[in-house]
């Protein structure tokens, strides 16, 4: 599997919001695990909270890339704030919306929402689904002192395609 | 402003960047040793004194800028004398006196307290006339 936790970037407004959808869906593995059947209770397929997390941090993560033209290397560096309110359940949509805070040099901040869209309900308000708080560190600035690889493993090939079939100019 | 009601500021930008509590943040407090601040919280104090205060912060001016990189200021993991002028010159809000004894580059971090950051707004402040 590729360890892409969007689907597809829907809305873009460079250096300040990204919103990007993902479908929950019955063929990932892991919902199989988590939660097998127990104690005479049935099997109960939940998106895992850090998978929720990890969506937001890709969504971000794109919104903070494409404002420095994909030169740096974006790493996620801290988690400022997680609260989740709900299960994310197969056959629903999660929409990941980013919204960035502040942007320099060394790095990024940003706020983001998520919620749940159901598609059997479209006529329905989306269900709160978390509030993630993120920050970014541009890996060849940062403070450790750390020695990256020269590439841009970051945005690697599936995160390209991800932007083409979005219909983003990427050209790095 | 006063220096309380700027203490209160960065003791509230602290609390909220290192989730520590109140009372963990006082004047004397290391903010890597006593409340477990790491290079990224760095930039999250920034980020935030930015907005609480409304002035820019130049990368180095706060924090020290990768002093290690350079090696006219750092040699075998030891802050020079060059160095150690710079880092005062560059930094006068923090207190290097701790570096006389024991240049281990490593330190340099550690001796960021609280009343450091208070030093380095109550000097932003007064130069932007506020």
């Amino acid at each position: 599997m590729r360890w892409l936790w969007i689907d597809r970037v829907v809305e873009l407004v460079p250096g300040q919001r990204l919103v990007a959808v993902k479908n929950i869906s019955l063929a990932e593995d892991h919902l199989h695990d988590h939660f097998p059947a127990e104690h005479g209770r049935e099997p109960l397929p939940i998106m895992p909270a850090s998978l929720v997390i990890e969506g937001m941090a890709q969504t971000a993560g794109i919104l903070v890339g494409h404002a420095g033209g994909f030169r740096e290397k974006v790493l996620l560096a801290k988690l400022s704030r997680a609260h989740l309110h709900a299960d994310a359940l197969p056959g629903f949509t999660i929409r990941h919306t980013a919204t960035l805070t502040n942007y320099d040099a060394a790095g990024a901040s940003a706020t983001g929402t998520s919620e749940l869209v159901d598609p059997a309900r479209p006529d329905r308000p989306p269900v709160p689904l978390a509030e993630i708080d993120l920050m970014f560190s541009h890996a060849d600035q940062n403070m450790s002192g750390l020695d990256l690889p020269e590439h841009n493993f970051v945005f690697s090939d599936a995160f390209r395609t991800l932007l083409r079939t979005s219909g983003l100019e990427a050209s790095f | 402003m006063t220096n309380d009601e700027i203490f209160e500021k960065v003791q509230s930008v602290l609390v909220d960047a290192l989730a520590v509590d109140d009372d963990e943040v006082t004047p004397n407090a290391t903010l890597t040793g006593d409340l477990g601040a790491e290079s990224i919280d760095f930039l999250d104090i920034v980020f935030k004194l930015e907005q609480e205060f409304g002035f820019k912060i130049q990368q180095g001016e706060l924090f020290p800028d990768n002093v290690s990189q350079n090696p006219e200021y750092v040699q075998d993991g030891k802050v020079t004398d060059k160095g150690l002028v710079e880092l005062r010159h560059r930094l006068p809000h923090a207190d290097f006196s701790a570096l006389e004894h024991d240049r281990s580059v490593t330190r340099v971090a550690e001796i960021f307290t609280v009343d450091a950051v208070c030093r380095f707004v109550q000097n932003k402040l007064q130069h932007a006339g506020g």
